[in-house]
């Protein structure tokens, strides 16, 4: 197996998911330039955290238009596993690839700290190894995580089970409390209807060694070689 | 000396009130007189300006600065050498970092003055050929609590500043991981915005800022040149007043995005063998760059500003040679691999310019096109500007207190937590990634933030400190102290001290009391850094810090970075769990000088400030390495403000879960109030599993530290008990006052 890790002018957790794919999980990762136009051969793409082309304009709204993503549209739409980090979300949401928009945190303020997270569906690539309400304490960083979208849409990913991450404390208690950025129905990540691209605001490619603070990342990327049938090597 | 420099014709007439206004004396004029031997033109004057400002030239301080101890054999590269210092970590790897101020932009406008600070400190950095890996910063202001016009406008400069640190930092990507922040009147109007960072690079991929090679082509990289930030570096170099507002074109406008794709150019140039120099555009911009590396490098430099990429029209030679504009770089390049630059900027799609050329005949020569503009012998430009030693006066010795004030210590403990200088900074901390980089072991809140680097498997510890009160009193032992708090704080962590980066903020050198505050606070670290074996590599002078009520508590601000051997070793201040043994490592002290039970509680700035005695000190951090090093330390807090009180509380409550603890000194004989607040030095609180209680207090005894078990960890209440007397608090209502102090203070805003 192989998987990219998309490099937009202003990505800046890239080398963390290199790092989190290549060296925790033994997963052989590329760097793929935006300018380039192919994503021939990888079984996973991941769209890094960052300011992509400075948030200019809008959150990911610039990156959208970057060579690469006709390609990234393409293997998405063609079933390959997608995953956007924090700013990759932005762009998956900017891309139209995932429903909703991301706007800024009701604190008005770029927040950065652990926070707990309640599973939801894991009948997806993304979380088949992690049981329905499991609590995960993942890192955010980020200050346009506030997730929002219409009525109909969220009725649709509650239906279509979509709603992978929800914010919650360390019970998994689910609300307006644990809440850190005004996210609609607390809202962390979400997939598309097809179930093969998934995007969050919490990091996990922080949380993959003990001495980090917390392994709780280890359980995405765990499920995503599972579903690829692949074994991590480390 | 040929004289082609012309004046054009829209320069103003050079008169004495012209050279006033540009900051030089009549000595200094006759000085560039005789180096040029001529009269200087417009544009030369402002060239001289801007290098011979205290903020380039030390010219102030650099007699004061020659008492630090540079040398020692971690030492790659010495202070003063290149942009920033070099030490050796082991295995090949070696460490850049510096230390450095934008006070005076910061005043003016704290967002952009913040912001490009930190651009600044971190293109220092990857200018030695080192990747950042992470930021801290040290933090001043006026007070924030209240409501008066004033407050408020500390608030503002306060909450701007945290969130231009927080968008330049968070937007590169380089992770923020600690500092320290304070409060204060005398930064009322003149806050302190010093910031550092640290990158990594192997030995051989150390960077140089010189320019070497007769016929190198020299290049411009990064941003085009605009009107901002004209002259900043001669704006910073005088008193802010009430006209500083209209000075705010001063103030330079920053874009982490370009710096981040600068960054990543400029690293990936310097891994080809195209890079004969690099020189970073800061303070003074071209003309700095240019000159420096000429001085450097024993050469010349020509340029072309008909060449120079800019981003405005009409510019004159003046403005385009003392534009602060920020993120662009000087490269001088091997002659023939011109390709290469071209194929990397135009890769990252920075604009980048071939502008001049290495001479052999040691000037620096500005053109527009085949008009020579100014023309300044390089080294006596960059590194021949006057100096100074300027008058002393010694301020009044401190008084001791004959009698310190008693209070109710059920309240005053927790007014004291909520003083915001000492109550948690979550509200700052939160607002910047500090766990970008995949490498925050420690994360901040804790005595030092200790970072593993991955490129070189090692993990860091680093720390800012600097008690301005105890500076205050006694310039000399404050400064003492404050190096060796920044070396506890290390030890806490279980870390071994490195070297030092400092920051002196002072007020105008002119007055004899400032300049006579400086010297002593220069000899005062310097003490301390032969006492922990810890070189200076760099640093930042930043002078003139003064509002109309007079100048700011002298602040020489220590940043010290230590290194972690094994990973098991690394450190936390908080309490683990209930039942663990309470250890004070160390005297119960009773110096109340200068500490902030009398400030915060009675406004008292006060009295003489603790002693440190560095024998004691560096036998007690040696004696704590020691015991983590044997697995038996599970938490250890450094006391410092609020004296041996505010550090159990600290770490009852610092850690993800809340702890309480049971305490009881027995019989002190001391005053309640001393016996809780005094801020004497080298005295460390750790806790340890009860089994082990017994065998730590015996080896610290026997490494000749004084060791006293003072209480057990417990779960929800802090009870301390003396000379027959108990308190108790609950933790939660202890942590609520400190932990969501500032949050409240700021949503008064």
């Amino acid at each position: 197996m192989k998987a990219a890790v998309i490099r937009f002018p202003g990505s800046n957790c890239d080398q963390d998911c290199h790092y989190a794919l290549q060296h925790v999980f033994g997963i052989p990762t590329d760097y793929v330039w935006h300018k380039d136009s192919s994503l021939k051969g990888y079984d996973l793409v991941v769209l890094p955290g960052g300011f992509s082309y400075g948030d200019y304009l809008r959150c990911g709204a610039i990156a959208r238009f970057s060579p690469i993503m006709k390609a990234v549209v393409d293997y998405a739409n063609h079933g390959g596993l997608l995953i956007g980090i924090c700013n990759g979300f932005q762009v998956l949401t900017e891309s139209r690839l995932l429903p909703g928009a991301l706007v800024r945190n009701r604190s008005l303020h770029f927040i950065c700290e652990h926070r707990f997270l309640r599973v939801g569906a894991t009948d997806n690539p993304f979380l088949n190894l992690a049981q329905p309400g499991q609590v995960l304490n993942l890192p955010i960083a980020h200050g346009e995580g506030n997730y929002t979208a219409d009525q109909a849409t969220l009725e649709e990913l509650n239906a279509n089970r979509q709603i992978l991450v929800r914010y919650c404390d360390a019970q998994g208690v689910v609300s307006d409390a644990f809440n850190p950025n005004g996210s609609l129905n607390n809202i962390a990540g979400i997939c598309n209807a097809d179930r093969n691209v998934f995007g969050l605001m919490p990091h996990p490619e922080r949380a993959c060694e003990a001495r980090l603070g917390s392994e709780d990342g280890n359980v995405i990327f765990q499920s995503i070689l599972n579903h690829l049938g692949v074994r991590a090597v480390a | 000396m040929n004289t082609t420099a012309v004046s054009l014709p829209q320069d103003p007439e050079i008169t004495p009130a012209l050279i006033a206004k540009h900051g030089i004396t009549p000595d200094e004029y006759a000085l560039i007189q005789k180096i040029l031997g001529r009269e200087p033109n417009f544009t030369e004057l402002g060239i001289f300006s801007v290098m011979w400002s205290e903020h380039c030239s030390y010219k102030n301080s650099k007699p004061e600065l020659r008492k630090f101890p540079t040398t020692g054999p971690t030492v790659l590269v010495k202070a003063g050498e290149e942009n920033a210092g070099v030490i050796d970590v082991g295995d090949g790897w070696g460490i850049a970092f510096k230390m450095e101020s934008h006070n005076h932009p910061s005043a003016i406008e704290p967002f952009q003055g913040a912001a490009t600070g930190v651009g600044g400190i971190i293109r220092d950095i990857f200018t030695m050929g080192a990747r950042p890996v992470f930021n801290l910063n040290s933090l001043r202001f006026g007070q924030i609590t209240g409501d008066g016009a004033n407050v408020k406008t500390n608030r503002r400069l306060f909450s701007g500043v945290v969130a231009g640190i927080a968008h330049y930092g968070n937007c590169i990507g380089i992770p923020t991981i600690g500092g320290e922040v304070y409060f204060d009147e005398s930064y009322e109007g003149n806050p302190l915005v010093n910031v550092f960072c640290l990158g990594v690079l192997k030995h051989e991929e150390i960077a140089r800022g010189a320019a070497k090679g007769i016929g190198n082509p020299v290049f411009y990289v990064g941003a085009e040149t605009g009107r901002d930030g004209l002259a900043g570096a001669a704006f910073a170099s005088r008193e802010l007043t009430e006209e500083s507002k209209q000075d705010r074109p001063a103030v330079q406008v920053g874009d982490p995005f370009k710096e981040k794709l600068l960054l990543e150019a400029c690293l990936e140039l310097l891994t080809t063998d195209a890079v004969a120099g690099i020189q970073d555009m800061g303070a003074a911009g071209l003309t700095c760059s240019t000159c420096e590396t000429a001085s450097r490098g024993g050469t010349g430099v020509e340029i072309d500003l008909e060449k120079v990429p800019k981003r405005e029209v009409g510019m004159t030679p003046y403005e385009i040679m003392l534009s602060e504009s920020q993120e662009r770089m000087l490269i001088i390049v091997e002659k023939g691999k011109e390709h290469i630059v071209k194929e990397i900027f135009e890769k990252w799609d920075l604009p980048y310019a071939e502008v001049g050329v290495v001479k052999d005949d040691g000037m620096m020569r500005v053109k527009v096109g085949n008009v020579t503009v100014a023309e300044i012998p390089a080294r006596q430009l960059a590194d021949e500007a006057p100096i100074y030693s300027r008058e002393t006066q010694a301020k009044p010795a401190p008084v001791a207190l004959t009698k310190i004030p008693t209070t109710d210590i059920a309240t005053a403990l927790p007014r004291l937590l909520a003083d915001p200088s000492i109550a948690s900074k979550n509200w700052v901390y939160r607002q910047y990634d500090h766990m970008v980089r995949d490498g925050t072991m420690v994360l901040p809140g804790s005595d030092s933030a200790v970072f593993i680097v991955r490129e070189a498997n090692k993990i860091l510890a680093s720390t800012s400190d600097c008690n301005a009160i105890y500076c205050a009193l006694d310039p000399r032992e404050g400064a003492r102290v404050a190096v060796a708090e920044a070396a506890r704080n290390l030890a806490c962590s279980g870390a071994v001290p490195l070297a030092v980066t400092d920051n002196l903020n002072f007020g105008n050198p002119h007055k004899p009391e400032n300049f006579w505050q400086l010297r002593e606070c220069v000899e005062g670290l310097a003490e301390g850094c032969n006492a922990f074996n810890t070189p200076v590599t760099g640093g930042n002078v930043s002078l003139y810090n003064e509002n109309p009520a007079g100048a700011i508590d002298p602040t020489p601000t220590v940043g010290m970075v230590g290194i972690i051997e094994n990973e098991a070793h690394v450190t936390t201040s908080f309490f683990k769990d209930a039942g663990d043994a309470v250890i004070l490592l160390g005297e119960l002290g009773d110096e109340m000088g200068g500490s902030h039970y009398l400030k915060v509680l009675f406004g008292r700035k006060e009295g003489i400030p603790p002693h440190v005695d560095f024998t004691k000190e560096r036998a007690l951090h040696d004696t704590l390495r020691a015991l983590i090093g044997k697995g038996l330390v599970k938490s250890a807090h450094d006391c410092a403000e609020g004296g041996l009180a505010v550090t159990l509380v600290e770490s009852c409550i610092c850690g993800k879960k809340a702890l309480g603890a049971d305490v009881d000194f027995g019989a002190t004989g001391l005053q309640p109030e001393v016996l809780l607040f005094n801020e004497s030095q080298t005295r460390i609180v750790i806790s340890t599993s009860p089994a082990n209680a017994d065998i730590v207090l015996a080896q610290a005894r026997e490494s000749g530290t004084p060791a006293r078990r003072i209480g057990t960890v417990s779960s929800t209440q802090l009870a301390i008990k003396a000379d027959g007397n108990e308190i108790r608090w609950k933790i939660d209502d202890l942590s609520d006052e400190w932990y969501g102090s500032i949050s409240r203070c700021m949503s008064e805003a």
